[in-house]
């Protein structure tokens, strides 16, 4: 199992993934899974260029990144995958029965979210979904980095 | 006349503040840049405050990484726009360069902005 982090990130590929996660996890790999990036040439060209050369980004949609997940399971390189909402985070999750834990990094402030903890805000209908990704048998945590403390689903939903 | 051009700095947490405060110091210059922290924007509120920052005259948006969301509202925020220019990796010598050519216009006044950071990083090793 080679897919060291599934995470949730509205600030897509940035510091804190590359660098933040990226290093203690001897990441070679970062796959983001957004429909409208994997669509777009010019939005892939901006997010490659915060990446090392040393580390491979594969830019997916919902429905190829379901197809190849078992491929980048098997691959030995450590990968990220890197959602940027949570309708894909859900769909991903409930497609592929094998995401067993996922990462909440940041949702961020906008109309009709409230903030639950410091970097996660969520509407009460985006908080229903993590319950029921969770409910799935999904563990579900809150982290920004990997030194602060985990935070677990019940906390901030 | 036309309107000044302007710099603003766009940073994770307080970077861009101190930045900016820096200069301040140093030239007196208080109001040729603005500064605009990440802090607790998802990527569509950060835009909204490059753009408030940066008016509707000419720019130039340095940020401090080359990748990341402080890059990507810049470079959205630039795409298609002759009187935008976009410069990674800033310092504080680039900074002070800036404020004094803001005569230029925004694409030489990125350049000369990113020759001038560039030249001030340097390994002084015995």
């Amino acid at each position: 199992m080679t897919i060291a982090l599934y995470r949730v990130d509205d600030r897509l590929i940035h510091g804190q993934v590359v660098v933040g996660w990226g290093q203690p996890l001897s990441c070679e790999r970062i796959v983001l899974v957004d429909d409208e990036v994997r669509a777009s040439d010019w939005e892939q060209d901006l997010y490659r260029m915060g990446v090392p050369p040393h580390m491979e980004v594969v830019f997916a949609s919902v429905d190829e990144a379901v197809a190849r997940l078992p491929d980048w399971e098997a691959d030995p390189q450590p990968t990220i995958v890197l959602m940027g909402d949570l309708e894909t985070a859900g769909a991903l999750c409930g497609r592929c029965p094998q995401v067993r834990q996922l990462n909440v990094g940041g949702i961020h402030h906008r109309a009709g979210r409230t903030e639950r903890i410091r970097y996660v805000y969520l509407t009460d209908l985006e908080a229903a979904t993590l319950r029921q990704i969770g409910a799935r048998g999904v563990t579900i945590t809150a982290q920004d980095v990997p030194t602060a403390a985990p935070v677990a689903l019940e906390q901030f939903t | 006349m036309s309107e000044p051009l302007r710099g603003v700095v766009v940073s994770h947490a307080a970077v861009a503040q101190s930045l900016v405060a820096a200069v301040g110091a140093i030239t007196g210059l208080a109001d040729a840049l603005t500064a605009v922290s990440n802090e607790g924007c998802d990527p569509d509120a950060l835009r909204e405050r490059v753009a408030a920052a940066a008016g509707t005259g000419p720019a130039v948006l340095f940020v401090d990484l080359p990748g990341g969301s402080c890059l990507t509202s810049a470079v959205r925020l630039a795409q298609g726009r002759a009187d935008r220019a976009v410069v990674t990796g800033v310092n504080l010598a680039m900074l002070l360069e800036f404020v004094f050519h803001r005569d230029l216009d925004p694409a030489a006044a990125a350049r000369r902005a990113a020759e001038a950071g560039g030249r001030a990083i340097q390994a002084r090793v015995a």
